[in-house]
C-alpha cells in the first residue's frame, strides 16, 4: 500500500486498528478468566497491560507514515472553517488576493506567450538564421542584413552542417476568381515547410524542379486565405487562379496558424521562378534564411563554415563580396518591439501584487494578534511551536491558493481582451494561452505570496509568553508587532508612490507628445497604398503613364481637393535610407551620414501641409531629362550646410547616381528647404538615429527602377470632407481601366493621417491607462491597509485613550494623536517611496520612447493625492478613537 | 520469579520478526510466545508491540491478512514478506557477532591481556 493509499483508505485503517486492538483485550480477558479471575478483574488487568487504548492508537498512527498529510488536511480544513467564519476578512483578503494575483497572471500569460515560449515548429532549438554582415553595413542602424540569392544558393550547396531556406516578401494582385485583391506574398524555396518540419495541411510543398526557372505555375495558399477566399473548399487544391496577369496551380494549403518569420502571409510561390534582375545580382540582399542543423552539426561548425564560404566568396567576387561574410544566430521570434514594455508591465503589476500581499499580511497580523489567546491556549494544552507555525503558515498558504485559483480565473477571462487591446499588433498575439506554464506561475506565485503575508504572523504568534498572554486577555500588544505594523503601511505607500509617480510621468508625456507638431497638417488626410494593374507594369512608359492616370482620376473624385503619390509615409512603417556628402569627395558608404529619402510627385507639399521655408518645391518641368533636383528639410539643411545658403548647392548621394540613376549627373542640386517632419512618429522622432530627410521627384526615377517603385508608391489625398468618407468612390474611380481596362487595380491599407500620428502615440497611450489602473489600485489598496492598520492600533489603544480622556483630554486631542500617528507612518512612507520612483523613472525612460526625466512638477502633484487619499482613511479610527466613552473604555480592562 | 529484563534498542522489531518467520501469527500471539519463549525474562511491553507492528508493516518488512483463528473470531494475522526474511537474517547475524563479542571480552581474566 502506498501512502496515499493508506490516507484514503483512512476510515478503513482506523477501523481495523480498532479491532486489533479490541481483540488483544479480549483474548487477554478470555485467557485470564480462564486462568479462574474474576470477569470485571480479569478486563481491568487485560487493559493495565496494553496500556490506554488512544495512546496506543496514537503511536500506531504515527508508525503509519503518513501523520504531517493528516495533520495538514486538518490544518486544512480548520483554515477553511476560520475563513468561514470569518466572512468579512475572508471576502477582503480574497478580493485583495484576487485582484493583485489575476492582474500578475494576465501580465504573465502574455509575458510566457509572447517571450518565453519556443518558435511553434517542431525542435526549434535546431532552427538558425543566416544573415549576411559586410565592413560597411551598420547594423546598429539597419538591423540585420539579408542575403543575395546567388549567394544563399552557394551557401545551401556548400554547407554540410545547415539544412537551408530562404524567402523573399513581395505582393500581387489577386485576380480570378473573385474580385481583385492585394495579397501578401512570399516567394519561397522549395525546402521551407521541410527545413521548419511543418507539413502542409493539404496538397504538397513546392519540389525541386519546380524551384527554377521555367518550373510549373504553382502556389500555395496560406490556411486563412483559403478560408476567406475559398472558404474552405478541398477542392482547391488542383484549381488554377491569376496572380498579377500570371496563371497559377494550387498545390497546397498551410497549416492553421501557420507563420513565416512572425507574419502569415496570403499566399506562397516559388523563388527560383522568378527571373527578376535584382535576383541575380550579389549586390541587392533580399533573401531571408532559416536553416535547420543538420543531426549532430553544432551552431559553432555551421558558424565556421559559413565564414569559410563567405571568404571564398569574397576571393571569387570581390566586386560584390569583399568583406562579405556570414552568421548563423539560433532563431528568435521578433518581438524585440514590445519585450521592453511587456516586462515593465509585468513589474508593474508584481508591485500591485505586494501591496496586495502586505495588506493582507497586516490583515493576518491584526487577527493573529486578537489570536494570542487561542495560540496560547494551544501551548499551554501541548502542542509543540512547530506545529503552531505550520498551522498558521497552512492557513495563510490556504488564503494565498484561493486568492490564486480566483486569479486564474480573472486571466482565463482577461488576457484575450487584453491582446485584442494591444495597440497594434501584438507580436505572437495567437501564442497567447493559458498553459501549465501559466498555471505553475500562478501556483508558485500564490504559494510564495501565501508565505510572503504568513510568515510575520506565524512567527510571532509561539514567541509569547503563554502565562502572560493568558493572564492579560490579548489586551496588552508588543512593541515589535506596532512596528511591523507601522512597516506594512510605510511599505504600502511607497509602493503606491512609484506606481503614481509613473503614471504621472506617463501622463506628462503624453500630454507633451500631443502638443508636439508633426510637422504636417494631419487634418483630412486619407493615405491608401495603391496597387497599379498589372499590364500596366510591362514597360516604363506604361508604368508612368498609369501612375498619371491614378492621380487624375483621383482629382476629379468629390471631396478630393490635392493628391499625390509618395513611396513613405511619416509615422508608418517603411523608409528609405540614403547616405549622403557635400562634396565630391564621398567617404565610404560606413561613414556617410544618412538622410531618409522619399520619392514625390509635385502636389505632396500641398496635400501634407509641409511649409515650404525656402527655394521651391518640385513642378512638372522636373522630369527625366531635366537636371536631378532634390528638396530637402531644415534638420538636412542644418546638417549639410550649417548656416550657409543652401539653396542652388549640390549634395552627392551614391545611392542615387551612377549609371542607372543620372546619366553624366554626379550629384543632385537642392533647389528648396521644407520643414522638418516626423517621419518616426511624435514619439520616437527626437530619439531617432536618422532625422535628416530630402524629397526627389519621383518622375526622376530611372527606367530600370521604376517597377520597383511603382510597388512602393503610396498615394495621398487631401479633402474637404472627412477622409474616409471619399475612400469608396477613390476605389471605384481606381479600380479600372488604366490601359486595358481590366479592372485590376487596388487600393489596401486605407488610413487616414490622424490614424497615423495617433498609432504613433498608441504606446505610451496605453501604458498610461494601465498603469493608471494600477496607480488607482495600489491607492486603493493602500488606503484600505492603512484603515485596517489604524483601526487595529486604535482598537488595541482603547483603554489608554480612555484613560487619557478621562484625565482631560479633548476629543480634538486624541485625534490629533492618532492622525500624528498615521501622518508618521505616511511620510516615512512617501519618503521611501520618491527614491525607489526615481529609480523606477529611469527604468521607464529607458523603455518608453519620448520619456523625460522624473520632473519635481510630477511629485508635487502625485504625492499630495496620496497623502490626502491616505488622511482620510485615517480619519474614520481616529473620529471612532476620540468618541471613546471613557468608563466603558476603563471597565473593559 | 526471575528478574525481568528491559529489551535493550532495536531488539524487539529483530525478536518480533523472529517469531512471525515461524508462521502467521495475530499480534496477542506474539506477545505471549515471546514471553513463554523467553521464560519470562523478556517483557514485552504490549503498548509498543502494536506500533512496532505496524511500523514494520509500513516498511514491508510484515504483511497482513485477516483470518479466522480456531475459536472462530477474526484477527488480524501477519507473516513475513521476502524483504523481512532477508532483514531478519542480517539483523540475526549481526546481533549473533555483538553477543560473540561481547561474551569474548566479558571471558577475559581480570589480570590483563597477555
Amino acid at each position: 500500500m502506498s501512502w496515499w493509499q493508506r490516507l484514503l483508505r483512512r476510515r478503513k485503517m482506523e477501523d481495523q486498528l480498532d479491532k486489533e486492538l479490541r481483540f488483544h483485550i479480549e483474548q487477554h480477558t478470555s485467557e485470564l478468566i480462564a486462568l479462574g479471575r474474576d470477569p470485571q478483574e480479569a478486563r481491568r488487568q487485560a487493559r493495565l497491560a496494553l496500556g490506554g487504548p488512544e495512546q496506543v492508537k496514537e503511536k500506531c498512527r504515527d508508525a503509519r507514515g503518513t501523520r504531517w498529510l493528516e495533520d495538514l488536511l486538518q490544518d486544512f480544513r480548520y483554515a477553511i472553517r476560520m475563513l468561514g467564519k470569518q466572512p468579512g476578512f475572508a471576502a477582503v483578503a480574497l478580493l485583495t488576493l484576487a485582484l493583485g494575483s489575476g492582474a500578475t497572471t494576465v501580465m504573465f500569460t502574455v509575458v510566457n506567450g509572447v517571450l518565453l515560449k519556443p518558435l511553434p515548429y517542431p525542435e526549434p532549438g535546431r532552427l538558425v538564421a543566416v544573415h549576411g554582415h559586410s565592413d560597411s553595413w551598420n547594423t546598429a542602424v539597419y538591423g540585420e542584413q539579408n542575403v543575395a540569392y546567388p549567394d544563399f544558393l552557394d551557401c545551401q550547396r556548400s554547407s554540410r552542417s545547415l539544412a537551408m531556406a530562404g524567402f523573399v516578401y513581395s505582393g500581387g494582385i489577386l485576380g480570378e476568381p473573385g474580385t481583385p485583391e492585394f495579397v501578401d506574398r512570399r516567394e519561397i524555396t522549395s525546402e521551407l515547410f521541410s527545413v521548419l518540419g511543418v507539413p502542409l495541411f493539404r496538397g504538397r510543398a513546392f519540389l525541386p524542379e519546380e524551384d527554377r526557372p521555367g518550373g510549373a505555375p504553382v502556389i500555395i495558399l496560406s490556411y486563412s486565405l483559403w478560408q476567406r477566399r475559398f472558404a474552405g473548399d478541398p477542392r482547391t487544391v488542383g484549381l488554377s487562379l491569376i496572380l498579377d496577369d500570371k496563371s497559377y496551380t494550387v498545390v497546397g494549403i498551410t497549416p492553421p496558424r501557420f507563420q513565416l518569420d512572425g507574419e502569415e502571409g496570403d499566399v506562397f510561390t516559388a523563388l527560383g521562378q522568378d527571373t527578376a534582375g535584382y535576383l541575380r545580382n550579389r549586390r541587392a540582399h533580399p533573401v531571408g534564411v532559416v536553416a535547420r542543423l543538420r543531426p549532430g552539426a553544432t551552431l559553432a561548425q555551421s558558424s565556421a563554415e559559413l565564414g569559410l564560404i563567405g571568404r571564398q566568396l569574397a576571393a571569387q567576387y570581390p566586386d560584390s563580396n569583399a568583406g562579405r561574410s556570414f552568421v548563423a544566430t539560433p532563431l528568435h521570434p521578433d518581438v524585440e518591439d514590445v519585450r521592453s514594455t511587456l516586462w515593465l508591465l509585468l513589474g508593474a503589476v508584481g508591485l500591485v501584487l505586494l501591496i496586495a500581499c502586505v495588506n493582507v499580511a497586516s490583515l493576518l497580523l491584526a487577527r493573529a494578534v486578537s489570536r494570542d489567546r487561542e495560540l496560547a491556549m494551544r501551548v499551554a494544552l501541548g502542542a509543540s511551536r512547530g506545529r503552531l507555525v505550520r498551522q498558521c503558515l497552512t492557513e495563510s498558504a490556504v488564503l494565498g491558493l484561493s486568492g490564486g485559483a480566483l486569479g486564474i480565473l480573472v486571466a482565463a477571462a482577461g488576457f484575450r481582451p487584453f491582446v485584442q487591446f494591444w495597440p497594434g499588433a501584438l507580436p505572437r498575439a495567437d501564442e497567447v494561452q493559458l498553459d501549465w506554464r501559466v498555471l505553475l506561475f500562478a501556483l508558485t506565485a500564490s504559494l510564495v505570496s501565501g508565505l510572503l503575508f504568513g510568515l510575520a504572523p506565524a512567527l510571532r504568534a509561539p514567541v509569547r509568553d503563554v502565562e502572560q498572554t493568558l493572564r492579560a486577555g490579548g489586551r496588552t500588544m508588543a512593541g515589535s508587532s506596532r512596528r511591523l505594523h507601522s512597516g506594512f503601511v510605510i511599505s504600502e505607500v511607497a509602493l503606491a508612490v512609484v506606481l503614481l509617480v509613473a503614471a504621472g510621468m506617463l501622463g506628462r508625456t503624453l500630454l507633451r507628445l500631443s502638443s508636439l507638431n508633426p510637422g504636417v497638417n494631419i487634418r483630412n488626410v486619407l493615405v491608401t497604398r495603391m496597387a497599379l494593374s498589372p499590364a500596366a507594369l510591362s514597360n516604363p512608359a506604361g508604368i508612368r503613364a498609369a501612375w498619371q492616370d491614378v492621380l487624375d482620376r483621383a482629382r476629379r473624385v468629390p471631396g478630393v481637393e490635392s493628391i499625390a503619390a509618395v513611396d513613405t509615409f511619416p509615422m508608418r512603417q517603411g523608409e528609405n535610407q540614403l547616405g549622403y556628402w557635400n562634396t565630391p569627395a564621398v567617404p565610404p558608404e560606413n561613414q556617410q551620414p544618412l538622410a531618409l529619402a522619399t520619392s514625390v510627385t509635385p502636389d505632396y507639399l500641398n496635400v501634407m501641409g509641409i511649409p515650404l521655408l525656402k527655394g521651391r518645391f518640385f513642378d512638372d518641368h522636373d522630369r527625366r531629362e531635366s537636371e536631378p533636383v532634390i528638396v530637402i528639410d531644415e534638420v538636412l539643411a542644418q546638417q549639410a550646410f550649417g548656416t550657409q545658403e543652401c539653396v542652388g548647392k549640390r549634395l552627392w548621394i551614391p545611392g542615387m547616381s551612377g549609371p542607372n540613376w543620372s546619366e553624366g549627373n554626379d550629384s543632385l542640386r537642392v533647389v528648396g528647404v521644407v520643414g522638418h517632419v516626423r517621419h518616426w512618429g511624435l514619439a520616437r522622432d527626437d530619439q531617432a538615429p536618422v532625422r535628416a530627410q530630402f524629397y526627389y521627384p519621383f518622375a526622376q526615377v530611372p527606367d530600370s527602377a521604376l517597377r520597383r517603385w511603382s510597388e512602393l508608391m503610396s498615394i495621398a489625398a487631401r479633402t474637404n470632407i472627412p477622409p474616409l468618407n471619399v475612400v469608396e468612390s477613390l476605389r471605384l474611380e481606381l479600380r479600372g481601366a488604366t490601359g486595358g481596362a481590366t479592372g485590376d487595380q487596388a487600393l489596401y491599407q486605407v488610413r487616414t493621417l490622424e490614424q497615423l500620428a495617433s498609432n504613433s502615440l498608441a504606446r505610451q497611450r496605453f501604458l498610461l491607462l494601465l498603469f493608471g489602473i494600477f496607480a488607482g489600485l495600489a491607492l486603493l489598496l493602500a488606503c484600505i491597509g492603512i484603515y485596517g492598520v489604524l483601526a487595529y492600533l486604535t482598537g488595541q489603544r482603547v483603554p489608554e485613550f480612555g484613560v487619557r480622556i478621562a484625565l482631560g483630554a479633548s476629543a480634538r486631542d486624541v485625534m490629533r494623536l492618532v492622525l500624528r500617528q498615521s501622518l508618521g507612518m505616511i511620510f516615512v512612507g512617501v519618503g521611501v517611496g520618491i527614491f525607489a520612483a526615481l529609480a523606477a523613472g529611469r527604468l521607464l525612460m529607458h523603455t518608453v520612447d519620448g520619456m523625460q526625466s522624473t520632473e519635481p512638477s510630477t511629485f508635487a502633484i502625485m504625492i499630495p493625492i496620496l497623502t490626502v487619499a491616505a488622511l482620510l482613511a485615517s480619519i474614520v479610527p481616529a473620529r471612532r478613537a476620540s468618541r471613546i466613552d471613557p468608563v466603558r473604555a476603563l471597565r473593559q480592562d | 520469579m526471575t528478574e525481568k529484563s528491559d529489551l535493550p534498542q532495536g531488539t524487539l522489531d529483530l525478536l518480533i520478526l523472529k517469531v512471525v518467520a515461524l508462521g502467521p501469527v495475530h499480534g496477542y500471539a506474539i506477545a505471549q510466545r515471546l514471553e513463554q519463549v523467553s521464560r519470562g525474562v523478556v517483557q514485552v511491553p504490549q503498548g509498543s508491540l502494536y506500533p512496532a507492528l505496524h511500523r514494520l508493516e509500513n516498511r514491508d518488512l510484515l504483511a497482513s491478512d485477516w483470518e479466522e483463528t480456531e475459536t472462530g473470531r477474526e484477527a488480524k494475522f501477519y507473516r513475513l514478506t521476502r524483504k523481512g526474511r532477508t532483514q531478519l537474517e542480517t539483523e540475526a547475524a549481526s546481533w549473533q557477532r555483538l553477543i560473540d563479542a561481547v561474551g569474548l571480552v566479558l571471558k577475559l581474566s581480570e589480570g590483563g591481556v597477555k
